[in-house]
């Protein structure tokens, strides 16, 4: 009865199957042996050997990362960055969402909005290459006006001081405008009758819009937020990379930079596979943790 | 109820409050800081070599010269960069939608038989994965080191893509009209091409931009994987001009040319910054609306 069935629904979906094992077979390749991969931080991995000839060291990598003079810095540095780009960058765009609301003028909110989207078009090898000419040592045009205000004359980008504002700010320049696209969306969906009830009982335009714009985007701001501090682990690699030079590794050498380093540039497979591990797993915990304590807190959560 | 809120918004009207003065304000200084970078970039590319180095140039173009763009043109095989990244990017986003709606198709159907098990299959990537180094080992055993194939297939769908091109399948193409099909005895794969996918042009759209925009401002897979320069895309020779500082990348002739080329090599710089980014700066407004819509499906999950 149940193999009837079964070689039934396997016919009259034949064809969905077959459309289907392309994707499966993409992930299984692309997604899952990857993280059969993950067994190299337990191993002394040696590439002629691979995976099943290499020899088991258990915890050893993990041990050497822990005991390593580098860790503190590393963590900070990943927290940090995250921590500032959070502070800086994360208001910014329902600010933006809630003043470009206001706008009454169409056209000129049009103009605004796709302003407003082009830097996030802009790519980061193109907007690193920016940030160096224009802070260039000694003549780029930024680096003048900062000496013509009183500023040091320095070269910005061997100064471990100032990279986590750089980067923070350039993520702030890239990521406002489309990090609104989200908030314009549910603001733009609340009935003018309520703006209407406001006017009648004497709120002016401001006390409108914290009283009820802002509320309105409660739960798409407490989502946001959940995903920006659980991702409080994770740095990319990408622009760092383009942005770091080793004067100023202290401050902006970050878990996944590391690996990258360690791993690709110098081939210690097992040991950067076992920071990388470490770093996924350290971001699972937190994501996890910032969804239970969101949920107590206010129903909102992202399961 | 009509006529009190025209009412009340003609009231809102004939004033200019302070706020929107405010606001607009605001709003233009946004807007300048968004714009400047680019624009300083765009003023000195144009510039003669003479503001360029005695420093006049502010927000435009003084002295009007095309002589850094024919440099950055000439002789250091920048074409070739240019035409790796269109390819790229058109190739890939090919593959990407197609590759994508082919995967959402069957996963639309709330009785394909196998549909719980391959979401739960595919949602377990948004969360888990190998990391670079498996990845970049994979990539490498898998023979694909120094070919194309290293940029193409690692970017042919992802679980993102899937689950908001099922959920708009679903939403969007009736399943009635699937179900019309079926009777009329059209197998599903001539269903998929004929009706759905004509319907699906939105993400399609969203699918195809997002993919192209993503391969043209790529760098790191290319830094990895491709050792030939023949292969490599734009923002690689911008790395490696621009970020890394190489000279030797700006090849020509020796002589007095190669000479010439030093002196310009600043202003070179911002016209290759110019070179590498208008393709996607003189396209992204038409696109925004698609963007905007992918990430609305998106956001209804």
């Amino acid at each position: 009865m149940k193999i009837q069935h079964i070689s039934k629904v396997l016919r009259r979906d034949r064809d969905l199957i077959i459309m289907i094992i392309p994707v499966i077979v993409f992930f299984i390749i692309f997604s899952y042996i990857p993280m059969v991969g993950l067994t190299m931080a337990f191993q002394d991995f040696i590439p002629k050997k691979g995976f099943f000839g290499s020899d088991w060291v258990g915890l050893y990598w993990f041990k050497e990362f822990f005991t390593s003079i580098f860790i503190g810095r590393l963590i900070r540095n990943t927290v940090l960055i995250n921590v500032y780009s959070i502070i800086f960058g994360f208001p910014l765009p329902i600010i933006f969402a809630l003043l470009l609301n206001e706008l009454c003028n169409v056209r000129f909110k049009k103009i605004i909005q796709t302003i407003s989207y082009m830097p996030y078009f802009v790519s980061t090898v193109v907007m690193v290459s920016i940030m160096m000419l224009m802070m260039n040592y000694p003549d780029g045009i930024i680096t003048r006006i900062v000496v013509a205000l009183g500023g040091p004359q320095t070269n910005f980008f061997m100064d471990p001081g100032m990279f986590r504002t750089l980067y923070v700010a350039s993520g702030v320049w890239q990521g406002m405008g489309f990090g609104s696209i989200l908030y314009i969306a549910v603001l733009t969906s609340i009935s003018p009758e309520i703006y209407e009830y406001a006017i009648i009982d004497g709120a002016n335009r401001f006390q409108q819009m914290i009283h009820i714009s802002l509320p309105s985007m409660r739960t798409t701001i407490a989502t946001m937020l959940i995903l920006s501090i659980g991702g409080i682990f994770s740095v990319g690699y990408e622009k760092i990379i383009l942005m770091y030079n080793p004067a100023t590794y202290e401050t902006a050498d970050v878990i996944s930079t590391y690996v990258y380093r360690r791993g690709i540039i110098n081939s210690e497979f097992s040991f950067s596979t076992a920071v990388g591990l470490f770093n996924s797993v350290v971001n699972f915990i937190v994501l996890w943790i910032a969804n239970k304590i969101s949920y107590r807190l206010t129903e909102v959560s992202i399961c | 109820m009509l006529n009190n809120f025209s009412v009340s918004l003609r009231k809102g009207i004939r004033h200019t409050h302070v706020f929107d003065i405010v606001n607009i304000a605001v709003m233009l200084f946004i807007s300048a800081v968004m714009i400047y970078p680019m624009l300083y970039v765009l003023s000195m590319s144009f510039s003669s070599f003479d503001a360029v180095q005695t420093n006049k140039v502010t927000f435009y173009p003084i002295g009007f010269s095309l002589t850094a763009y024919k440099m950055a043109l000439s002789g250091s095989g920048i074409l070739t960069f240019f035409s790796n990244s269109v390819f790229y990017a058109a190739v890939g986003s090919l593959m990407h939608v197609s590759f994508t709606m082919l995967a959402a198709y069957p996963l639309s159907f709330e009785n394909f038989c196998l549909r719980k098990v391959v979401n739960v299959f595919i949602l377990i990537t948004m969360f888990f994965g190998g990391g670079l180094i498996p990845f970049f080992i994979l990539i490498k055993d898998l023979g694909l080191y120094n070919t194309r194939w290293a940029i193409l297939l690692p970017g042919l769908t992802s679980a993102w893509s899937i689950i908001i091109s099922r959920i708009y399948i679903k939403e969007s193409v009736g399943i009635s009209l699937i179900e019309a099909a079926r009777i009329d005895g059209g197998n599903e794969f001539w269903i998929f091409l004929r009706i759905v996918m004509p319907i699906s042009l939105p993400i399609i759209a969203y699918l195809g931009l997002t993919s192209a925009v993503g391969h043209w401002n790529s760098y790191f897979n290319a830094l990895l994987f491709l050792q030939d320069r023949d292969k490599q895309p734009i923002q690689v020779y911008l790395m490696r001009v621009i970020i890394q500082n190489t000279r030797s990348d700006f090849t020509a002739p020796a002589g007095p040319e190669q000479i010439a080329m030093q002196h310009y090599l600043q202003q070179i710089k911002y016209a290759t910054i110019i070179i590498a980014t208008a393709p996607i700066l003189l396209v992204y407004p038409f696109l925004q609306k698609h963007f905007v819509k992918g990430i609305m499906i998106g956001a209804l999950k």
